[in-house]
């Protein structure tokens, strides 16, 4: 394939390199401890990185959004406010609350942050630098991070406070009803790759018209929305963030929590922002592919000069941006609205939607 | 309709308002940004002219205001900010007459209600849209108005002052001064004098 002509930046040869040094110079199960220990330390460096950064670019689109400038006094056009917002909050005291359930309300952060972690460990962000590739990758993703909302529910449940009570309940409502859809969206898109297995589901995607989303066309797109829409309300963001409606629940499940736990919180919903997004880049359009349309060489060429994992940020920075804003653009949705959108709409065109597809795919009516 | 017609129908609609709303944000998105960065656009910084921000005494360039020490302003103000001082003086014509001493007043104490500017029937003092009054003692704000040295002008304001409202605080020295000498005073202060002489007919 045209694509091993010219890869100048990418990091898979790095990696390779790691691991045969790695392997001469010690036995296997020593090479693949240290980097197991690397991998681990890179993935945490990035996930705080990504999550400072965006943190950052949120508020930055934002203040456009609303005509103002966002954070610019702390660094050249304030790029490094989050970084003081973190200091400042790592330095926070944690307040101990009277009577909550100390083991849970202990516990819940991390349940939140450790589901986060594992869904965002199993990205594949650019060629060779996938983590896990399991066979069952697509549900390993879903799997995961629904663990999520054990630590919210925990969390509302341990604060001894109605607001975090209603909040997580809410949360629970909503989170569960939406999972649905964003499963069965991404079911769609498995019937039509015919692999759960996310590195197959890339590479199947080479040419721009390969993208799932444009294989598939009318019910890859009805799914790509529907996923859109069901992630969105998942990281309890934009019209969805009733769990955590500042006007009527204070803060939510996380209104008793203070400092660091507060910023497992803050940290695990941006960065569930930007896991829902990768979900969406690698499942429909093209992972970390390049922009490549067939027979034009040259074009293709160039593409593939820039590295695959900035073109995986780069489509994942486009949907965290639609994402942003629809937050900035729509009301809160009421509960009964909320789940009326998830039951009476999303789901059985969902359904309907997977059939669609099932019998697109039977009958070969995609785009080969 | 049909009840199936309108669930399709309702899809529909709502995706089609829900893209309207986000064109509406997008434009937004783009449009000029309205943030003023305060410290850094002190010179092109616009301030209405009718903000109230700190009461001034305006002398012209002969170092004289307009305060004629009547203390209406005392009076009006609700809480006691300012404090009007005047002192008799001797005029070279041999005539005793009440001038501005010293006027106080108290930033720290001023609503800006401009009750004080709106009964000032002489337009002695207005409010500024000087804004930048932040000191490090109280003290600081209690500000003297009227500048060293500075005495009435002589011309009477272009606006006649209605006789309604020139009655008020120090009117017996007053009228005891234009008893004593009404002619040469005539002669450069001819409104202010006909009213003191309309009051004085009124008195009588």
């Amino acid at each position: 394939m045209l694509l091993e002509i010219s890869h100048p930046l990418e990091l898979f040869k790095l990696t390779a390199w790691l691991d045969s040094m790695l392997r001469s110079l010690m036995p296997d199960w020593g090479a693949l401890l240290i980097e197991f220990v690397l991998i681990g330390l890179v993935l945490l460096l990035a996930y705080a990185v990504i999550a400072l950064a965006l943190i950052y670019i949120e508020r930055k689109i934002t203040a456009f959004f609303q005509c103002r400038l966002g954070p610019n006094r702390v660094g050249k056009y304030g790029i490094i406010q989050s970084v003081a917002d973190m200091v400042k909050i790592l330095l926070k005291e944690i307040i101990p609350i009277d009577h909550v359930d100390k083991i849970l309300f202990y516990l819940a952060p991390f349940f939140v942050i450790v589901s986060s972690m594992l869904t965002f460990g199993a990205l594949p962000f650019g060629n060779g630098l996938h983590v896990v590739d399991f066979n069952i990758g697509l549900f390993y993703l879903i799997a995961v991070s629904s663990l999520s909302i054990i630590g919210v529910l925990l969390a509302g449940w341990s604060s001894n406070n109605k607001y975090s009570m209603i909040g997580a309940m809410r949360s629970g409502a909503q989170f569960i009803s939406y999972e649905l859809s964003a499963g069965l969206s991404l079911m769609t898109i498995a019937v039509l790759s015919g692999s759960l297995q996310l590195s197959t589901i890339v590479e199947s995607q080479t040419y721009v018209y390969h993208w799932n989303l444009f294989r598939g066309h009318i019910p890859a797109l009805i799914a790509f929305v529907i996923y859109l829409i069901a992630g969105h309300a998942e990281t309890n963001r934009g019209p969805f963030d009733l769990p955590e409606a500042e006007s009527e629940l204070t803060a939510g499940y996380h209104t008793e929590y203070s400092g660091l736990q507060f910023g497992f919180f803050y940290l695990a919903e941006y960065l569930n922002m930007f896991i829902i997004a990768g979900i969406a880049t690698t499942v429909f359009l093209g992972g970390w592919n390049p922009v490549q349309i067939e027979g034009w060489n040259g074009f293709n060429e160039v593409m593939n000069w820039i590295p695959s994992y900035v073109w995986f940020f780069a489509k994942t920075g486009v949907l965290i941006f639609l994402s942003l804003w629809v937050r900035w653009t729509f009301p809160r949705l009421r509960i009964d609205q909320l789940l009326n959108l998830e039951w009476k709409y999303l789901l059985p065109i969902n359904l309907v939607n997977l059939v669609v597809m099932a019998v697109l795919v039977v009958f070969g009516l995609y785009i080969k | 309709m049909s009840s199936v017609g309108k669930y399709f129908t309702g899809i529909f609609k709502g995706i089609g308002s829900l893209l309207l709303g986000m064109s509406v944000t997008l434009k937004e998105l783009f449009t000029k940004k309205v943030t003023q960065q305060y410290p850094e656009n002190r010179a092109t910084l616009v301030i209405s002219d009718r903000f109230r921000g700190e009461l001034v005494m305006p002398h012209d360039e002969n170092n004289e205001h307009a305060c004629t020490a009547c203390g209406i302003c005392e009076m009006n103000c609700p809480n006691g900010t300012i404090t009007v001082k005047s002192k008799m003086i001797e005029t070279p014509e041999g005539k005793r007459k009440k001038v501005l001493d010293e006027y106080f007043y108290d930033l720290g104490q001023c609503t800006f209600c401009n009750l004080c500017v709106i009964s000032c029937p002489s337009h002695a003092i207005l409010f500024s849209n000087h804004f930048e009054n932040a000191v490090f003692t109280r003290s600081k704000l209690l500000e003297r108005l009227n500048h060293e040295g500075s005495k009435l002008r002589e011309k009477a304001p272009v606006k006649k002052p209605a006789p309604a409202v020139v009655p008020s605080d120090g009117g017996e020295k007053v009228k005891t001064e234009g008893e004593a000498k009404p002619q040469p005073k005539a002669e450069v202060n001819v409104p202010v004098k006909e009213n003191k002489e309309e009051k004085e007919e009124k008195e009588q």
